[in-house]
């Protein structure tokens, strides 16, 4: 049986295509003003990548903020169960999933199975996930994929003040001005969220291994950061942001 | 005087409030406290005070519900320490 | 008089009392509010106000409370050394070279509110640039409850000015606009200033014209700052300081959530902290004389 998952995020839209727990393809598309349609476009480019027509696709479960408002889809499950499925069928041991989006931070506690056993958000503060960082960048001048790497050649920890996204702008600013270097700044910008981060999952408690996902794990510089925050190793999957949509296309087969 | 400390942002209230009629300044939250929140001195806000007072010190202010999170976990949750430690009972939180 | 044409940026102007010889007084004292977007200098003589300033904030703290008191004493004859006692307030209040003492924003604020409005004011609602402040009071200018929030930019003045920037209107026109819309929007549904903009944005994209979203905002705005005044239980007389009490737009519609109307002053609002500092600083000089 051939499913598709469709995670519809603050920022993007992704789907997945799979068959029999195998992908067949994947689509990512930034989300437009008109989300229907760019979920429309997101599923066409996911078919056409796999050389399938729609009617090939039996089932379709939609996850991610906007999951209420898909037409697609026949069903829905939520951001935290289609984590926790996801994670676990690309890595067997996971039993905490971190997963940090543009708008929100989520950590999920699972079992052996899969299952759900205990969730946290950080939400509706922009302090507390990758939004965060694009203020940041732009603060700072570099393009939001290279943060990560020049926070790497980092030697040395400052200190960010601020916690909310608005002042740290500022605050970045402040830093420039005094000849802090670049890479400094963009190394406390990462530690900032991923501390925020790690005390929301603190709370929740957590158990190894821990898979990070979401489109700011594509940030090496903040995987960095998580694994000094966190005292551990953590898993990246090859693709960090299409987790929650083979989450839900696994949901779809079932 | 009721002091709320902390702050309101697009995720909730998150104050610690300390009534400075109650706190007697005898620091107790100060050594309880793992997060290091409470410090003891002048009052800044009411400078004709003679007595010390309690404080939610100026680093803590902005991230203390990012602090307080290991006192106040989702599952088993004990009485809060600073709360606890408090004899007079100046001590309460919003969330 | 320095101006500079940015969206977000306000008249920053000064002021002194030309019928009054400052030499004549007992008692000079200052109060230097060192906010993280704007400055005030208040100087007092013998508890009467004689001259204040009121400009955007620099990068250097120190330097912005010289410039801020140099300005004040501009064409006055007046110098540093002629202070008596200097209180510093406001986010860089240790940061004030020439002052004698450092006090909290919340004491000066309730302080120099109950000089501007009279005994009667128990609550005072200050809304800066990078804060937002409520404080009941008691008929001394005593504090009585306080909460200070100046960790999320939603319900301070950089909030509003995001929203000034994203539409390129000159922040004193925002109230005015965002007043005349035919009927009230639903204000803007995310506090995040971050998030706020992007739903801005998608209202923008749709069509909206500028002043329903200005007014979307402002309301969101108002109702926002009402539930943290809920926390320290508002009492009448009620009344609004800070740069956001020029703001109309935000002021109206709290006053008909709350169902009290502010109380008028003839003086700047925005040197509330400044001068509450300048009077805390007549009081401690003269304690200072005593022992
Ligand atoms: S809850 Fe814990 S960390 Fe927070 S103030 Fe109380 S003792 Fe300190
Ligand atoms: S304005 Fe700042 S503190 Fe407030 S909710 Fe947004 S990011 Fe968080």
């Amino acid at each position: 049986m051939i499913t598709a998952g469709i995670d519809i995020g603050a920022k993007t839209v992704k789907v997945v295509l799979v068959e029999d727990g195998g992908i067949l393809a994947k689509s990512l598309v930034l989300a437009g003003i008109d989300t229907a349609a760019t979920t429309q476009q997101a599923f066409d480019e996911a078919l056409a990548a796999a050389d399938l027509s729609k009617e090939k696709v039996e089932r379709l479960v939609a996850t991610g903020t906007g999951r209420k408002d898909c037409a697609l889809t026949d069903r829905e499950i939520t951001e935290v169960g289609a984590a926790a499925k996801g994670a676990i069928h690309i890595l067997k041991s996971c039993r905490t999933v971190i997963d940090v989006g543009a708008e929100e931070g989520r950590t999920v506690r699972c079992d052996e199975n899969g299952k759900v056993i205990d969730f946290a958000f950080n939400e509706k503060c922009a302090a507390g996930a990758g939004t965060f960082a694009e203020g940041m960048a732009r603060a700072l001048q570099v393009p939001l994929e290279e943060l990560g790497p020049l926070s790497l050649t980092s030697r040395r920890a400052v200190q960010m003040n601020a916690q909310c996204a608005v002042f740290a702008e500022s605050e970045v600013v402040t830093l420039i001005h005094a000849k802090t270097p670049r890479q400094d700044i963009a190394r406390a910008v990462l530690d900032a969220i991923a501390s925020r981060i790690v005390s929301m999952v603190r709370k929740v408690g957590f158990a190894q291994d821990v898979v990070l996902i979401g489109g700011v794990a594509r940030n090496p510089g903040f995987v960095e950061a998580m694994k000094r925050s966190l005292e551990m190793d953590v898993y990246v999957p090859e693709d960090p942001e299409h987790v929650g949509a083979l989450g839900a296309a696994l949901a779809a087969a079932e | 005087m009721i002091a709320n400390y902390g702050y309101k942002d697009g995720s909730g209230d998150f104050f610690i409030t300390i009534d400075t009629d109650k706190c007697d300044g005898c620091g107790d939250c100060v050594s309880a406290c793992p997060g290091g929140v409470f410090a003891v001195g002048e009052d800044p806000n009411d400078p004709l005070r003679d007595e010390p007072v309690a404080i939610v010190s100026d680093e803590q202010r902005k991230k203390i519900k990012y602090t307080c999170n290991p006192c106040k976990p989702d599952h088993d949750r004990h009485p809060l320490p600073c709360v606890q430690a408090c004899k007079p009972s100046a001590i309460s939180h919003s969330w | 008089m320095s101006e500079k044409q940015e969206f977000w940026r306000w008249k920053e102007y000064r002021w002194h009392d030309e019928s009054m010889d400052w030499k004549d007084a007992d008692i000079i004292s200052a109060g230097v509010d060192i906010g993280s977007v704007s400055s005030q200098a208040v100087i007092m003589a013998d508890g009467k106000l004689y001259a204040f300033s009121n400009q955007r904030t620099g990068f250097d703290s120190p330097e912005s409370a010289n410039q801020a008191i140099n300005w004040a004493m501009e064409g006055t004859g007046m110098t540093v050394k002629d202070l008596h006692y200097t209180v510093g307030t406001g986010y860089g209040r240790v940061n004030v070279p020439f002052a004698d003492k450092a006090l909290t924003e919340i004491a000066c604020h309730a302080r120099g509110g109950n000089f501007m409005y009279g005994p009667s004011v128990r609550t005072l609602l200050d809304m800066g640039g990078q804060d937002c402040k409520a404080i009941r009071c008691d008929e001394r200018g005593k504090v009585e409850a306080f909460l200070m929030n100046d960790k999320c930019a939603a319900g301070t003045g950089r909030g509003m000015e995001v929203f000034a920037d994203l539409l390129a209107i000159p922040i004193e026109e925002v109230g005015e606009l965002s007043l005349s819309v035919e009927e009230e929007p639903e204000p803007v549904s995310s506090t995040c200033v971050v998030f706020a903009k992007s739903e801005a944005s998608a209202l923008l994209r749709e069509g909206w014209p500028k002043n329903k979203v200005l007014a979307a905002y402002c309301s969101a705005m108002a109702h926002r700052v009402v539930t943290l005044l809920e926390r320290i239980e508002v009492q009448k007389d009620f009344a609004i300081t800070g740069g956001i009490a020029k703001n109309s737009g935000v002021v109206k519609r709290l006053e008909k959530e709350l169902g009290l109307e502010a109380l008028k002053t003839k003086y700047d609002s925005q040197i509330a902290g400044a001068l509450g500092a300048a009077l805390f600083g007549k009081a401690l000089e003269t304690k200072r004389r005593k022992n």
